[in-house]
């Protein structure tokens, strides 16, 4: 199976990846490689076969809804990890724009 | 100064009781042989600059006789995907460039609890994402016994480090061999635990469903003794799991006499590597010297588990590596919108295999394609294992071998991702299966360690303890070291 270009850049721009055209050309001949090698499952009779997640089939683990607070200093290292910020408040371009080219 | 290249987890302990060194002394020595020895390596991206002072209050405390935990005063260090409160943690990425933990990984609360002093961080491949350290953002690790090979990835950092006796013990991470693949490309002992006996709270997560932080030592009976410091269930990890019988390491018994081994016919196939196959059937013929009884058996879905390892992989670690926004944390690069933001910070932060393997998950999962990849996949990946249940009604462990090939040059298959793959194709079926798996050395190819890996049922790690000790016991490999 080969990916064209278009099919690439649609993939990186819903992955949020700014790619240069160099990358664009080495993914589409990698992933169109790996596309190929992984299309061998489809040899495989998996009708009436569960998907399997956990080793003990584990799933709907419940906790009580509670609020936990951090302590000051945890939460003044989050903000002081982030980008951009004013004080307490952090700061991000706007969400919705006129020209937004989402 | 103590010579500390070849100390193991055990005699450690054993000196710090008996006071024949000190943790400040120890921890000294480590730090010097690092400087000395780590220039060429590069397995250790940072250096604690509190260890020192940690050990000093580990050995206050033993001269005022109080209680100390089971690792007290003892370095260990960890791969740089798990987070250390004020660490600048990376997981060997640019994207995380400036970044600090701002709380501790469970398996860090109980390495402190037990009084383990953490002596750093080291290198890995960017996000876990390669099998030979050579992604990592700050350049390659080199392997201790040619420094012109690869030691194997993606935890390249902490199996070099044990390999060349920086730290007597390391954790990693493992979620397609990540663990047991540099372990026997560099001849040291490494665990891959049943999924669901370690948290995995505050690992910086690659695929939920197959990662497992596990540990390196020169020895099984180091192994032992280190899972049991940091297994067992956790609140803040919703998949791990309450364990009925918690290892008691000095209670095993290295025999393996009466105990059947299975040695699957899917593993050992026409033109792989002699040298390999033979060390590997010299250990099996070790363990029938003790009494085990060997079978072939076969698992016959083997043949499709690289397939459906990268599609799961890649899937989960595309959504997991959403959180990468340029924003929270790391490295930032401005667009003219918040939607370019987002994508120049990744396009630029990101190397070329999280890409890559981003890429591929986001296509898998992309509207249409979830059905024929993920799920498919999934199924499977119950297929797979299915096989390991059959088998093990028969046998008691299966023994194969870790690694296709000894460590392979520099720069040899870097650049063709398929290949490279491809050296992972012994050691992703445990992770797929969820069952424990150890690689631990068994020999020598053209002056290169070779590893011999045993994969037990879910939960049973004791089985491959048993067997690992009881082959150490009878083998000398293990006590090679570089150099």
């Amino acid at each position: 199976m080969t990916l064209t270009i278009d099919e690439v850049k649609n993939i990186a721009k819903l992955a949020r990846l700014h790619l240069t055209d160099t990358e664009i050309e080495q993914y589409k001949e990698q992933l169109s490689s790996i596309l190929d090698y992984v299309a061998k499952l489809q040899e495989v009779n998996t009708d009436d076969v569960p998907e399997l997640q956990h080793a003990l089939g584990i799933s709907n683990v419940f906790r009580d809804d509670v609020e936990e607070q951090s302590d000051e200093s945890t939460r003044k290292s989050a903000i002081k990890n982030f980008s951009n910020n004013n004080g307490d408040l952090l700061e991000v371009q706007s969400v919705f724009g006129r020209n937004e080219n989402l | 100064m103590i010579d500390v290249s070849t100390l193991t987890l055990k005699e450690i302990v054993n000196s710090l009781e008996k006071k024949e060194f000190s943790a400040e002394e120890l921890v000294l020595a480590y730090q010097k042989r690092i400087n000395d020895v780590d220039e060429d390596l590069n397995s250790v991206l940072e250096v604690s600059p509190t260890a020192q002072d940690d050990a000093k209050k580990i050995d206050k405390a033993r001269i005022s006789g109080k209680s100390l935990g089971k690792l007290a005063g003892v370095p260990i260090l960890l791969k740089d995907n798990m987070m250390v409160q004020g660490w600048g943690n990376t997981s060997a990425s640019q994207i995380l460039e400036g970044h600090k933990s701002i709380y501790n990984a469970t398996v860090v609360e109980r390495l402190k609890t037990e009084g383990a002093i953490l002596l750093g961080r080291t290198n890995m491949d960017e996000f876990a994402m390669g099998s030979s350290t050579e992604t990592s953002h700050f350049g390659p690790t080199k392997n201790p016994w040619d420094k012109k090979r690869v030691p194997g990835g993606s935890s390249g950092g902490s199996a070099v480090a044990v390999a060349a006796g920086l730290a007597p013990i390391a954790l990693g991470s493992d979620t397609g061999g990540s663990i047991r693949q540099p372990a026997s490309l560099c001849g040291v002992v490494g665990l891959k635990p049943t999924y669901g006996r370690v948290s995995r709270y505050g690992l910086m997560a690659m695929a939920s469903s197959l990662d497992q932080i596990g540990p390196f030592a020169r020895t099984v009976e180091d192994v032992a003794f280190l899972m049991s410091t940091i297994e067992g269930k956790d609140p803040k990890d919703a998949t791990s799991v309450e364990l009925e019988d918690t290892s008691v390491p000095e209670l095993i018994n290295p025999s393996v006499d009466g105990m059947k081994i299975g040695i699957p016919k899917e593993y050992f196939l026409k033109g792989m590597d002699k040298d390999v196959k033979k060390l590997v059937m010299n250990a099996v013929a070790e363990l029938e010297k003790g009494g085990a009884k060997v079978e072939e058996i076969s698992m016959p879905h083997t043949g499709y588990a690289l397939a459906t390892y990268y599609i799961i992989m890649p899937c989960e670690a595309s959504s997991n590596l959403g959180r990468y926004d340029g924003l929270r944390y790391g490295y930032h690069s401005t667009g003219n919108s918040l939607a370019e933001t987002y994508s120049l910070s990744r396009g630029e932060g990101f190397g070329p295999e999280v890409k890559r393997r981003i890429m591929l998950g986001s296509y898998a999962l992309s509207a249409g394609y979830y059905d024929a990849y993920y799920r498919k996949a999934l199924k499977v990946r119950s297929l797979i294992k299915q096989d390991f249940d059959e088998a093990f009604k028969h046998v008691d462990a299966i023994v194969t071998p870790t690694s296709p090939s000894i460590a392979w040059k520099l720069g040899e298959k870097f650049g063709d991702p398929l290949t490279m793959y491809l050296s992972d194709i012994y050691t992703i079926t445990a992770n797929l299966a969820t069952v424990p798996a150890m690689s631990l050395p068994c020999g020598f190819s053209k002056d290169m360690p070779v590893g011999l890996q045993l994969m037990g049922r879910p939960f049973d790690e004791n089985t491959l303890y048993r067997i690992g000790m009881y082959y150490q016991n009878v083998t000398e490999w293990h006590k090679r070291t570089p150099e």
